[in-house]
């Protein structure tokens, strides 16, 4: 089990209600019905991806993120989980702003863009980087925003969203001392205030 | 995948093609005779070890009877036949049944062979030792649709009033109706839950009906490239069809039973029908614009592939199809709606039946989207769905042709739905 995955784990509670945007293959919600016994649903947009969920025996929607949760009611699931999926949609604030309608809690993990190592090699190099946390080139990563702990932070405190927990990752360890120069991963669980 | 891999499961879907009555060929190919041996399929693309599948031999189709069917109009039919075929062992507990319902032409044969003859049933590939579904853990059923005329009664059967076929005095059947008569044949069989209920196209509306109306006899349903209703087009092409056979002088208003067949009306629709089944992109490669020598009939025709192989399947089609029941039941697919008068989101409210949603995307007759309202509703009800939307450019054929792919999604899905089911049982017990 990854770090990441420990954490959230933790976060949920046992029985609870998950809905996962952008699952991928199915590795956390798999994580979550086996140790916190979930309900779990997934949306995935790549199909290859579909077929690994069901195979884990997965509940998963193909579609798009962007093209919005509006069937679902206000507060339909305990949990809504946005991992490392919430830089690769196009609107990022709408979906957000879905997901804390549709989850009484919501949890987004992503990529810390202001890591020491991003930092550096724009300062120096000038370029694009490249790190083993972001190890792709600019004309083929799937990442369509870059933000930082510190945007993140921004940004609930701009939209009156209540942060319950964070943890900051570097490696497979956490971190707490300056976390947007030493994390190359954020986790958030926040709710509505 | 590899190239080789690729020409291989293209050589196998070619194959698969001209088993189903689509060969551009005017003879078909005849499939390997398989009766309980094991023989190895290709390595699929979503599974890296496949396992052994066999045929589940030969089959014979049975027929049940039962007094009085209510129809939705008021109407009542008696009696009723069902043509039905089954395979695989019911268990004890009678809880490993699941119904397939077939699509608009299809039958009860679904698997395995008919005594002396050449072609297995019409969804072989996906039912047999260690298929989709799986017949050495599930007991699979298929019936032939009333109105059908396949062995259930439809109208070409004698109506016991009259002395003769009913013709168009057959009463007007819906797909509730059909779902109906399949509820008593589930009766008959001593079933009282059916693991699933799965289908494509016209299939698919009756595992949504099963869905809607008797949920609480249905653990999971799996409806494939269907919808919750017909949109215009879908109407349109119908009504060219039913437009094409009474508009043969030899339909004599459906009374034509011991007479010449309205042929041509009835080869014109399925020639229709075959181009709503494929896509653009399937035609220019099963056809091109290549000529088959001596095809041409007449000054107009140029010969090209797909004329010969639209002449072909309208012909062979008026062999083995009557023309009144091709009425009916694309009646009974226009008017189904279950968005009316309550949307579907409601009829699924407190439904605990589990969804496997299967779309594709080259499906121009039933496009992704109509998948994707039976999704919503899903969502909006808060119904347990998985929802896939298949790559293929077979277009509306591809849920005959997709057998990868869709071989995964519901071998794995069954095999949940099953073992929740046990879990669910050994709480109980």
């Amino acid at each position: 089990m990854t770090a990441e995955h420990r954490i959230i784990s933790e976060w949920v509670a046992r029985g609870s209600s998950v809905l996962d945007l952008g699952c991928g293959s199915g590795e956390l919600l798999e994580v979550l019905v086996r140790e916190k016994g979930v309900a779990a649903q997934g949306i995935e947009i790549d199909e290859a991806k579909i077929y690994d969920c069901v195979a884990r025996g997965l509940s998963v929607h193909h579609g798009d993120l962007d093209a919005g949760l509006s069937e679902y009611s206000d507060a339909s699931f305990d949990y809504v989980v946005l991992h490392q999926s919430l830089q690769q949609v196009i609107h990022p604030h709408k979906v957000l702003r879905e997901a804390l309608r549709v989850g009484n809690k919501v949890i987004v993990g992503f990529p810390n863009f202001a890591h020491w190592k991003t930092r550096l090699q724009i300062l120096f190099s000038g370029r694009t980087p490249v790190t083993p946390n972001l190890p792709y080139k600019w004309y083929e990563t799937p990442n369509l925003h870059f933000l930082s702990i510190a945007d993140f932070e921004d940004y609930c405190r701009e939209e009156g969203i209540r942060v319950q927990q964070r943890a900051f990752l570097r490696g497979e360890g956490e971190t707490k001392i300056w976390p947007n120069w030493w994390a190359e991963n954020a986790i958030f669980l926040i709710g509505r205030n | 995948m590899t190239l080789i891999r690729r020409f291989k499961k293209r050589l196998a879907k070619t194959q698969n093609l001209a088993r189903r009555d689509v060969s551009t060929h005017h003879t078909r190919v005849a499939p390997s005779r398989v009766e309980n041996v094991s023989r190895v399929v290709e390595a699929s693309p979503v599974e890296k070890t496949s396992p052994q599948t066999g045929s589940v031999g030969i089959v014979e189709t049975q027929f049940f009877q039962f007094e009085n069917l209510e129809l939705e109009s008021g109407e009542v039919l008696s009696p009723v036949t069902i043509a039905y075929e089954t395979y695989g062992q019911l268990s004890d507990a009678r809880d490993n049944a699941i119904l397939i319902c077939h699509a608009f032409s299809g039958d009860a044969h679904a698997a395995g062979f008919h005594q002396d003859e050449q072609d297995a049933g019409w969804w072989d590939d996906m039912i047999g030792p260690g298929k989709a579904f799986d017949t050495e853990k599930y007991f699979v059923i298929c019936s032939n649709v009333i109105g059908g005329c396949k062995g259930s009664t439809g109208p070409a059967s004698p109506n016991p009033q009259a002395g003769k076929p009913y013709g168009t005095s057959f009463p007007l059947v819906s797909i509730g109706d059909m779902v109906r008569a399949q509820v008593e044949l589930v009766n008959h069989l001593g079933i009282e839950k059916l693991l699933a209920v799965a289908g494509g196209s016209m299939g698919g509306m009756q595992v949504l009906q099963w869905a809607c109306e008797y949920s609480h006899r249905v653990q999971s349903v799996i409806p494939i490239a269907t919808t919750a209703r017909h949109s215009p087009q879908q109407i349109a092409f119908n009504e060219v069809g039913r437009q094409a056979i009474m508009a043969d002088p030899n339909w004599h208003g459906g009374d034509y039973y011991q007479k010449e067949i309205p042929s041509r009306g009835l080869a014109l629709a399925r020639m229709v029908g075959h181009i709503t089944y494929m896509s653009d992109v399937s035609m220019a490669e099963k056809f091109g614009r290549r000529v088959r020598d001596n095809y041409a009939q007449g000054k107009f025709a140029s010969g090209f592939e797909v004329e010969s192989y639209l002449h072909y399947n309208g012909d062979k089609f008026v062999r083995r199809f009557d023309a009144n029941s091709y009425l009916y039941i694309t009646r009974a697919m226009d008017d189904f709606d279950l968005t009316q008068p309550t949307p579907l989101s409601q009829k699924l409210r407190n439904v605990s039946t589990r969804f496997l949603i299967i779309a594709f995307k080259s499906d121009w007759l039933y496009p992704a989207y109509q998948s994707q309202e039976i999704l919503r509703a899903c969502k909006t009800a808060r119904v347990d769905a998985t929802y896939c939307e298949i790559h293929s450019t077979y277009g509306h054929d591809a849920f005959l042709l997709e057998i990868d792919e869709e071989s995964h999604l519901i071998r794995h899905f069954l095999a949940r739905v099953w073992s929740d089911a046990s879990t669910r049982n050994a709480g109980e017990n």
